[in-house]
């Protein structure tokens, strides 16, 4: 295991009026591994999320992504850094194609402004047909290639899911956030999900992964966390976690034994 | 017949017009669900200045086209740096408050820009004047003029170049994205201050072209004109289905047609007891109509989607 870590949040505290939805939460990811997070319902995982791909303003702590501040509180900045995620309850853009939903995410890498749209210049056209070319490759990626002229709300359920994925590494990013990406499927695509996830990290992309689905972290993650209540109470490798008496007691009860 | 084609042809080109102004209007409610009611000053600020430039120019010896061309472009600029001001000064600094606040505020704008123009320009009419070649053709027993033909060809053609712009460009993905979620467009790494701009400039580049064919098709320009031409533009809008550009499009070229055929046979319907001066009743008869019987307008979607 690579010992450089990616990302490193440090004492990160979000309040929302009298309620610490994050207290002093620290967490050390390493570079290329699959982190798991996990906690009941409400523990502050997906407020988490939002801080970190600065959609929320942390009231407390920072964030080292790769070396360096991040910057709170500005969603294009950290999608440029390199973090990127996908959501708990998909939100896709409905009404443009499963392809252009894709090539959006290609934005922040690609550049052609008023200028280029107007003047159709030979450097925006290959950056139109690179962004095009990447955006096809992704679909093929995640196994919707199929489904690429389709409106995205009408795509099922499981296939947005992969769309959302798809759209994330859009961005190139160095750490993929996924909020509860098996919620809802059945066994099998659970399992073509474990598989695509496995290949996101063999192809370099740190993976941040929150999950309900006990038997997906701990067969995938290389750490896991613990939040309860907005605190971590647990961070090791998921065999110590498993058997870590505080995690039984205030979360899992009798379900990991 | 004759009089029915004549107002055909009268409705397309008020209808061209509609359209482009309409396409202001929607372009904002789309992207950030405000209803820019300034935006019908900001063609009455393309017209005047288009004619000022123009009227300076007049007898500078250049051909017309070239005469109309720089004021026309003068018209573009002053009404992108007015458009991107308004948002930059005025909605800015309101977007995360409550709906009604920039609401008024877009109405407060277009009060000051009315008497800013009425201070610069005075409260007289201007008239454009006339260096266009004013050949006419017969078509089905009406007349069209090349000037008319010039309006409509035009107008379709921005109205392609938006379509293309806004749907096969990354741009335009960017403004789509923007409309259906900005959050998540930022996540994207868009910068949705930037399309807010920009989409604010984009709308006034096309009310300034709008402001210059009303002033060239009508002769005549004022102060005062942005206000009913405004409404009647968001009229067609909301006719359309206000947020979707094709609906603007549609919206304005049936209004237009409305208006037209409505102002050409009222005095047939009412005896004569009605005149064509009654035009403007249909405009707002239709926004009556459209808002009570179908809210999303002929192509929007359903109102609740939006919310």
């Amino acid at each position: 295991m690579s010992i450089r870590p990616l990302l490193e949040a440090r004492a990160i505290a979000k309040y929302f009026g009298g309620v610490k939805a994050l207290h002093d939460v620290s967490l050390t990811i390493a570079e290329g591994e699959i982190y798991g997070l996990i906690g009941p319902n409400g523990a502050g995982k997906t407020t988490f999320f939002n801080v970190l791909t600065g959609l929320y303003r942390p009231d407390g702590g920072e964030l080292i992504f790769a070396g360096d501040k991040l910057q709170a509180s500005a969603p294009h900045k950290a999608a440029r850094r390199g973090i990127a995620r996908t959501f708990q309850n998909i939100r896709l853009f409905g009404n443009m194609s499963a392809m252009e939903n894709v090539m959006v995410g290609r934005h922040v890498r690609t550049r052609a402004g008023v200028l280029g749209a107007v003047l159709h210049n030979r450097k925006t056209v290959a950056e139109e047909a690179a962004i095009r070319r990447r955006a096809e490759e992704l679909l093929h990626y995640v196994d919707i290639a199929d489904r690429a002229d389709d409106l995205a709300k009408h795509l099922s359920y499981g296939d947005q899911r992969r769309l959302e994925i798809a759209r994330a590494l859009a961005t190139d990013p160095k750490l993929l956030a996924l909020d509860e990406p098996a919620a809802g499927m059945n066994g099998a695509e659970t399992g073509e999900l474990r598989l695509l996830i496995e290949g996101i990290r063999k192809d370099g992309v740190t993976v941040l992964l929150i999950e309900h689905d006990v038997k997906l972290v701990m067969g995938l993650c290389d750490h896991v966390a613990v939040l309860d209540y907005g605190q971590k109470i647990c961070e090791d490798v998921p065999a110590v976690v498993q058997k870590d008496p505080r995690v039984i007691e205030a979360y899992l009860g009798g379900e990991l034994a | 017949m004759d009089i029915f084609v004549q107002q055909i042809i009268n409705g397309l080109v008020l209808g061209s017009i509609y359209a482009l102004v309409a396409l202001g209007y929607t372009m904002v409610y789309g992207i950030m669900g405000l209803i820019n009611f300034a935006h019908g000053e900001v063609v009455m600020i393309g017209a005047m200045v288009a004619i000022t430039v123009i009227k300076l120019l007049a007898d500078s010896g250049l051909p017309g086209v070239v005469i109309v061309l720089i004021g026309l472009f003068a018209a573009a600029v002053a009404c992108m740096a007015v458009g991107f001001t308004i948002e930059r000064v005025a909605y800015r600094p309101l977007r995360k408050a409550p709906k009604l606040a920039p609401l008024i505020t877009a109405i407060g704008v277009s009060i000051v820009l009315q008497n800013v123009a009425m201070l610069v320009w005075g409260r007289n009419y201007h008239s454009f004047p006339p260096i266009l070649p004013t050949s006419q053709h017969e078509i089905l027993g009406a007349t069209i003029t090349s000037l008319q033909v010039a309006i409509v060809l035009i107008a379709a053609l921005t109205m392609a170049g938006l379509m293309l712009l806004v749907h096969r460009t990354r741009l335009g993905r960017a403004m789509r994205a923007t409309s259906e979620n900005p959050a998540i467009a930022q996540l994207m790494g868009v910068d949705i201050d930037r399309i807010i701009s920009l989409t604010f400039v984009i709308g006034s580049a096309l009310a300034a072209l709008a402001g210059l064919m009303v002033s060239a098709n009508y002769s005549i320009a004022h102060y005062y004109m942005g206000f009913i031409l405004g409404l009647k533009a968001f009229t067609a809008a909301v006719l359309g289905g206000i947020g979707n550009l094709a609906g603007a499009m549609l919206g304005g070229i049936l209004l237009g047609l409305i208006e037209s055929l409505g102002a050409g046979y009222i005095g047939d319907l009412t005896g004569g007891f009605l005149g064509s001066h009654y035009q403007d009743v249909f405009a707002f008869f239709v926004l009556i109509c459209v808002l009570v019987f179908r809210p999303s307008g002929l192509v929007g979607e359903k109102v609740a989607e939006r919310a």
